[in-house]
C-alpha cells in the first residue's frame, strides 16, 4: 500500500503551475495572432488596390489622390478634409487609434485575378490590415472574397452591381458606393417626368455582371412605370465600334436607347448613337431618347459633346453644395488643381469610414471592425445622412440624378445635377430578387 | 431589304479600317518577310497624329474673368488660343475644328519617319531570325508604344471630333426610296469610306504604275534576282515600311471622329487585321482589301439582334469562324499565292 503525499498546499501549487503552463502557448498565441496582420508597432498599413494600368487607370490614378489624401488627414496633415464635416468626432487626426497611417498600393490591371494577387501580396507581403479600391464589380467581388478567406477589411471602390452587396456580399466587405437597383429606382421617376410613361426602350447591355444587373434594375423600374421594352441586346465587352448594334434601333419601334454600358464601352455606344442622328430622330411621334444609367465624369469627358442632354446617375457630384462636399472639393482641389470625380469621393470616404469604426471598436480586429460598421448610421460625408445596413453591408443614402450640360464652363463642368433622389425612395429589403442567393456569413479575424 | 442595307454600309465603313491596315501588314509582309505586330501600334499612333494637331491648334493663353468663378471660388482662368490671335476668332475656331482632316498632312511625315527609324533601328536585326521572334518583338515593341502614348495622354478615351460640316447623318433611305430616317449613315462614315477607297486605289496605283512600284513588287516576287540586278532592294524596302506606316498611320487619323482614340486601340484592331489578312491570303494585297470588307460587312451582319436570336453569341466568333471555313476551303487564303509563308 502506498502512501499518498498529497496536501493542500502541493495541490494548488501543482495547479497553479500546470495551468499556467496550459494557458501558455494560447496566451501567446492570442497575442501573436489574434487577427491577420495586427499591427504592433507605431503604424498601420493600409492598402490601396487600384487599376494603375488598364482601360480605367485614370479613374484609378484619381482614387490613388483621394486614398492619399485621406491618409494626410487621418495623420494630421492638410486641412483635415470631411474629417472636420463627419458627424462621427472619433477621429482626431493622429492616425488610426494613435498609430501612423501608412499604405502601400496594388494595380488591379480591372482583372480579377490580378487584382486578387496585388490584394494577397499586400496583405502576405506588406502586413495591409485592410484592402480598399478598385473600379469594377468584377474586381470587387473577386477581392472582397478573398479579403473574407484571409480575415482582413475589404472596403470597396467603384462598384455598381447588384451582385456585390447581393448574391456576392461578404461579412468582411463594405460597400459605400450606390447600386444598379438604386440607379434604376432614383432614374424611373425623372424619365418619367421628363419623357411620358408611354415608351419603347431599346437596351444594349455590356455582356459581364454589372451589365446584366442594371440592365434588370433599369428595365424593372422603367416597365412598373408602364414602358414596354423592345429588346435587350447583349454587346461584348471587348466591342470598340457599336454601329451595327446601334443602326437597327430606329427600326426596331423603339423611342428610347438605354445603354447599359460603362467606361470605354459606354463612350463608344454613345458617341455612335449620336452620330446615327439618334438624337435629332423622332420614332412613334417622340423625340428620340438615350439613357446612360451609370454617369462618370472621367467618362463623359471622353464621349464630349455627345453627352449633353443625357440623363443618367451618379453617386455623388463635385457641385453639390452641402458643407461637407465642398470642403472635400476645396481640400482636393486645392491639392491636386481640378475637383474630385464619384471614384474619388467613395474611395476618400470609405478610408475615412474604415479608420472611424477601427477608433470606435478601440481595436483593428476584423470582427471588431464590422460590428461599428453595421448598423452604423452617419452624415457629413457628402451624401447626406448614410447607413451602412448592417443585413447586406450596403450604404443607403441618396442618389443623384443627372444630365449632360449643354453649355460646360470648363472641363469638368460636364454634368448638372437634376435631382437628388431621397433615399427612402431607393431603399429595398435585404431579400429583394434584384439581391437575392448568396449569404453575408460570418467575419473572420483570419490569423 | 432596309435591314440589310443598312448592316452593308455598317460594315463598309468597319472593312475599310480593316482593310486599310491589313493594306499595311500586307505590304511589309510581303517585301520584307516580317510579321509586324506593332502594326497597329502604328494605327493608334496615326490617332493620336490628330489628337496631338488638334493640341497644337488649341494652344492657349491664360486670361482671368473676374466675372466667373472656379470651382473653388477663385477667378475664372480662361484658356484662349493662339489661333483666335493669329487668325481672328471665326478663323481660328474653324481651323481647330478642322483638325482632324489637316492632320492628314501633319501625319504622312511623322508616320514615315516612324516607319523608317522601326524598321532601320529594330526590325531590320529580325529579318533572319525566325517568325516567332519576329511576333515577339514587334508585340514587345507595341507595348511600348502603347505605353508611351497613354503615359503622355492618360488611359482614358479623348474626344476627336469631325468637323462641323460633317457631323450628324445622311438619310440613305430616302435616297432609294424608303421612309425617312430607316436608314441614317453618319457623315463621316461616309468620307472614311472614300479616303479608304482613295488611299488603297493610290497605293495600288503607286505599286502598278510606277517604276519604284515594279522594282518593289519584282522584289516581293524574288528579291534575291532584283538584288543581282544591282538594285538596291534594301532601300526600297525601307521606303515600302514607312509607306506602310504612313497607311496605318492615315487610317488611324480619320479613324478618330469614329472611335475616340485611346492608347489601346491598335491592339483591338491588330487581331483582327491579322485574321484578314490571313483569310484574304498571306502577301495578297487585293486579298487583304477584299478580305477586310468582307470580314467587315459579315461582323455587321452577325451583330443583328435577329441573327443573335438564332445564334447566340455569333457576334463575338463570326469572324473566326469564317476565316476556320474559308482556310479549310482555300489553304492559302482567298487569293493567296503559292510558296508565301510555305516551306
Amino acid at each position: 500500500m502506498s502512501k499518498s503525499n498529497l496536501t493542500r498546499r502541493g495541490v494548488l501549487k501543482t495547479g497553479a503551475i500546470g495551468g499556467a503552463g496550459l494557458a501558455l502557448p494560447t496566451m501567446f498565441a492570442s497575442r501573436a495572432n489574434a487577427y491577420t496582420n495586427e499591427p504592433t508597432g507605431s503604424t498601420v498599413t493600409l492598402g490601396f488596390n487600384v487599376p494603375q494600368t488598364g482601360p480605367y487607370a485614370d479613374e484609378g490614378a484619381d482614387e490613388l489622390r483621394a486614398y492619399e489624401l485621406a491618409v494626410k488627414h487621418l495623420n494630421g496633415e492638410g486641412d483635415g478634409g470631411m474629417i472636420n464635416t463627419f458627424s462621427s468626432k472619433a477621429l482626431k487626426g493622429n492616425g488610426i487609434l494613435g498609430k501612423k497611417v501608412e499604405y502601400v498600393t496594388g494595380d488591379t490591371q480591372t482583372k480579377s485575378d490580378a487584382a486578387r494577387a496585388s490584394a494577397r501580396s499586400m496583405i502576405e507581403k506588406d502586413g495591409a490590415v485592410m484592402i480598399t479600391g478598385g473600379s469594377s464589380s468584377g474586381v470587387a467581388v473577386a477581392v472582397q472574397a478573398l479579403c473574407q478567406e484571409a480575415g482582413v477589411i475589404f472596403m470597396a471602390g467603384l462598384t455598381h452591381s447588384n451582385d456585390t452587396t447581393g448574391k456576392d456580399k461578404r461579412a468582411n466587405g463594405f460597400r459605400h458606393f450606390f447600386n444598379s437597383y438604386m440607379s434604376g429606382a432614383a432614374l424611373a421617376p425623372v424619365l418619367e417626368a421628363n419623357y411620358g410613361s408611354d415608351r419603347k426602350a431599346y437596351h444594349l447591355t455590356a455582356d459581364y455582371n454589372w451589365g446584366y444587373t442594371t440592365e434588370e434594375a433599369i428595365r424593372s423600374s422603367t416597365e412598373a412605370m408602364g414602358w414596354e421594352t423592345v429588346a435587350a441586346v447583349k454587346t461584348p465587352l471587348t466591342q470598340t465600334d457599336f454601329s451595327s448594334y446601334i443602326a437597327p434601333v430606329l427600326q426596331s419601334g423603339a423611342d428610347v436607347l438605354v445603354l447599359n454600358h460603362y467606361g470605354g464601352n459606354m463612350v463608344n455606344s454613345l458617341t455612335n448613337a449620336v452620330q446615327f442622328g439618334l438624337r435629332e430622330a423622332q420614332a412613334n411621334g417622340k423625340n428620340f431618347e438615350i439613357v446612360v444609367p451609370l454617369y462618370s465624369r472621367l467618362m463623359a469627358r471622353g464621349a464630349g459633346d455627345a453627352v449633353k442632354g443625357i440623363f443618367g446617375s451618379t453617386n455623388w457630384h463635385w457641385s453639390l453644395q452641402d458643407e461637407a462636399s465642398q470642403t472635400f472639393v476645396r481640400s482636393f482641389g486645392t491639392e491636386y488643381g481640378f475637383p474630385p470625380s464619384q471614384a474619388a469621393h467613395t474611395c476618400y470616404v470609405q478610408a475615412l469610414l474604415y479608420a472611424d469604426a477601427v477608433e470606435r471598436a478601440g481595436s483593428f480586429e476584423p470582427c471588431a471592425v464590422v460590428e461599428a460598421l453595421e448598423g452604423f448610421e452617419f452624415d457629413g460625408l457628402g451624401n447626406g445622412p448614410t447607413l451602412y445596413r448592417a443585413e447586406d453591408h450596403q450604404c443607403f443614402k441618396d442618389v443623384l440624378v443627372v444630365r449632360g450640360k449643354e453649355n460646360p464652363t470648363s472641363e469638368f463642368d460636364l454634368l448638372e445635377i437634376v435631382e437628388i433622389t431621397p433615399v427612402d425612395q431607393v431603399t429595398y429589403p435585404p431579400d429583394h430578387p434584384q439581391f437575392a442567393g448568396g449569404a453575408l456569413g460570418s467575419c473572420n479575424n483570419g490569423a | 431589304m432596309d435591314a440589310i442595307i443598312l448592316q452593308i454600309l455598317n460594315g463598309l465603313d468597319k472593312g475599310s479600317a480593316y482593310a486599310l491596315i491589313a493594306l499595311g501588314l500586307t505590304l511589309i509582309f510581303g517585301t520584307l518577310g516580317v510579321v509586324n505586330f506593332a502594326h497597329g501600334a502604328l494605327f493608334m499612333i496615326g490617332a493620336f497624329c490628330a489628337v496631338l494637331l488638334s493640341r497644337i491648334l488649341s494652344m492657349s493663353y491664360t486670361t482671368i474673368d473676374e466675372t466667373r468663378t472656379d470651382f473653388l471660388g477663385n477667378p475664372m482662368q480662361v484658356n484662349v488660343p493662339y489661333a483666335y490671335d493669329f487668325f481672328g476668332e471665326a478663323a481660328g475656331q474653324t481651323i481647330i475644328e478642322w483638325a482632324v482632316p489637316l492632320a492628314i498632312l501633319f501625319a504622312i511625315p511623322i508616320m514615315i519617319l516612324i516607319g523608317v527609324a522601326m524598321e532601320r533601328g529594330l526590325i531590320k536585326h529580325f529579318y533572319k531570325r525566325p517568325h516567332a521572334d519576329q511576333i515577339l518583338v514587334t508585340f514587345g515593341l507595341a507595348i511600348v508604344l502603347q505605353e508611351i502614348i497613354k503615359y503622355y495622354f492618360g488611359a482614358n478615351p479623348i474626344p476627336t471630333p469631325a468637323p462641323p460640316a460633317f457631323t450628324g447623318s445622311f438619310d440613305f433611305g430616302a435616297l432609294l426610296g424608303f421612309d425617312a430616317n430607316q436608314i441614317l449613315y453618319p457623315y463621316w462614315r461616309l468620307v472614311y469610306f472614300i479616303f479608304a477607297a482613295i488611299i488603297i486605289g493610290a497605293v495600288f496605283a503607286f505599286l502598278q504604275f510606277t517604276t519604284f512600284g515594279m522594282v518593289v513588287r519584282a522584289g516581293m516576287a524574288d528579291r534575291e534576282t532584283v538584288g543581282l540586278l544591282g538594285i538596291n532592294i534594301d532601300k526600297r524596302f525601307t521606303i515600302m515600311f514607312g509607306l506602310a506606316a504612313a497607311v496605318a498611320g492615315l487610317a488611324g487619323v480619320m479613324y478618330g471622329p469614329i472611335y475616340s482614340p485611346n492608347y489601346h486601340m491598335g491592339m483591338d484592331f491588330l487581331v483582327l487585321s491579322f485574321v484578314v489578312v490571313v483569310v484574304g491570303g498571306m502577301g495578297s494585297l487585293p486579298g487583304a482589301v477584299a478580305a477586310g470588307f468582307l470580314l467587315g460587312i459579315l461582323e455587321s451582319f452577325a451583330s443583328m439582334r435577329e441573327v443573335i436570336n438564332i445564334i447566340p453569341g455569333i457576334n463575338q466568333i463570326i469572324i473566326y469562324l469564317v476565316a476556320i471555313i474559308i482556310l479549310l476551303a482555300r489553304p492559302r487564303g482567298l487569293m493567296g499565292r503559292k510558296g508565301v509563308m510555305e516551306d
